[in-house]
């Protein structure tokens, strides 16, 4: 079973230390991608997510009936099978989201991520822990796609959460918030170059306050000794 | 003859990976079988409530998506490819159609369009159905945008006359907002187009026999 402390070690890998945005720049394409406004980066985050976390226990579970050197090919398998059967039963039984959602669905195949962790770590773990360590992982996506989505969102158009109403209804259109009233809007940020300044700031923060840390630590050890 | 260990591992590698590939199959067969007739009905609902946006269901009463024709490509459409063509019918009556055109000249390439026409040449409504023009800037052309498109509901050939089938830069009857003036100069132009293409082809379309239609 799992203890307290594998629990924890796994969320901070996955949310901080490595996190797929921020410190292993895997599955960069969608991120860029789609991170316009927070109501895209948030579904695609939580669509990745889902298709982790299935893939993840999936081949954790046959992990012992493949063999070493086809590998690669069975789980590329696997997660092909997983993220078509979810885009076929999103777009039976959740129609709307999946207008909203449906051309990334299928991307989500070629999002190195989920390979990366279906080899990395489900492959040699417990289905549990390989779930969990995919959840981790996919909320750390998701979270530094809704920061990089909100960032574009308000600089290029002054608000938050537009378009929320195609996930939720025409009644959720009174949850736009409008931040910036009569703002002109930047259209630099919303468009591709947006996204890569944006998430370079993002990951240069990151390392900044990842430096700060290690200062402290190393400040901190003299007057411990 | 007796295997070596090479080829007894290759053989069993193989098999492995066919049986994945089997359950895979087989997972997917399963879930497109069950999905299928869901998904065909809300492709169906959806397309029906996209025409009824160009052209209200109370204006025919025949079953609209089964009068579908395919029109061949046109200049007029500014179509490459074979176009769709729906048509409404109250009684054995043709009262209007629906049609895709394209204009090809917006700023970023094609802008797919769907056209309503009554069968007196009007406009019933237009809508843009697919387009790749600048975020914030040409895409008010998008009903989800802004109301712009609907300017067209009600015009024809002769109102307003043909030349001035334009935006109002250009000496038209026709708003375009400033700064972005090429992807409404190339939604008119589509438009009015379209119209022409109706003009020529209107006498097919009111004798084009009623499709065989099911019922729903």
């Amino acid at each position: 079973m799992m203890t307290l402390n594998e629990f924890r070690s796994l969320f901070q890998n996955g949310l901080i230390k490595q996190n797929t945005g921020l410190v292993q720049l895997l599955g960069l394409c969608p991120l860029l991608a789609i991170s316009n406004n927070v109501v895209n980066a948030l579904s695609l985050g939580l669509a990745t997510l889902l298709v982790m976390a299935a893939s993840s226990g999936a081949v954790s579970g046959v992990r012992h009936f493949v063999p070493h050197e086809i590998r690669i090919p069975v789980f590329v398998l696997i997660i092909a099978a997983l993220v078509t059967v979810i885009d076929l039963a999103m777009n039976a039984f959740v129609h709307p989201l999946y207008l909203v959602l449906g051309i990334f669905i299928p991307l989500i195949t070629t999002n190195c991520i989920v390979l990366a962790r279906a080899d990395a770590f489900a492959s040699k773990n417990h289905p549990l822990h390989s779930v969990i360590d995919a959840v981790a992982m996919g909320l750390g996506l998701t979270l530094v796609l809704v920061v990089l989505g909100a960032i574009r969102e308000l600089a290029g158009k002054g608000t938050l959460f537009s378009g929320i109403d195609l996930v939720f209804g025409a009644a959720a259109k009174s949850y736009v918030l409008h931040v910036l009233p009569h703002y002109q809007g930047f259209l630099l940020a919303i468009l591709p170059p947006g996204a890569f300044i944006a998430l370079g700031l993002l990951i240069a923060a990151h390392n900044w306050n990842k430096a700060r840390a290690a200062q402290r630590v190393r400040a901190a050890v003299p007057m411990a000794a | 003859m007796s295997m070596t260990d090479a080829t007894r591992n290759a053989l069993r590698t193989g098999t492995v990976l066919f049986l994945f590939a089997l359950v895979g199959t087989a997972i997917l067969a399963f879930t497109h079988d069950r999905t299928e007739p869901v998904i065909t009905r809300s492709q169906q609902a959806e397309k029906l409530a996209l025409i009824n946006q160009v052209l209200p269901a109370s204006s025919y009463d025949n079953d609209l998506l089964a009068s579908r024709q395919d029109l061949p490509p046109d200049d007029l459409l500014g179509t490459r490819q074979p176009s769709a063509l729906w048509i409404a019918r109250r009684g054995s009556q043709v009262t209007a159609v629906v049609l895709e055109a394209i204009a090809p000249d917006g700023y970023a390439g094609d802008i797919a369009l769907l056209i309503g026409i009554d069968i007196d040449g009007k406009v019933t409504g237009v809508r843009v159905t697919a387009h790749r023009e600048t975020p914030g800037l040409g895409d008010y052309v998008e009903r989800t945008k802004s109301a712009w498109i609907d300017q067209f509901a009600g015009k024809s050939l002769t109102d307003p006359e043909p030349k001035h089938w334009k935006v109002a830069k250009d000496g038209g009857a026709f708003d375009a907002r400033a700064g972005a003036t090429i992807t409404p100069r190339a939604v008119v132009k589509a438009v009015r187009s379209a119209l022409d293409y109706f003009a020529r082809h209107r006498a097919a379309f009111v004798a084009a026999p009623p499709a065989k239609e099911k019922k729903a």
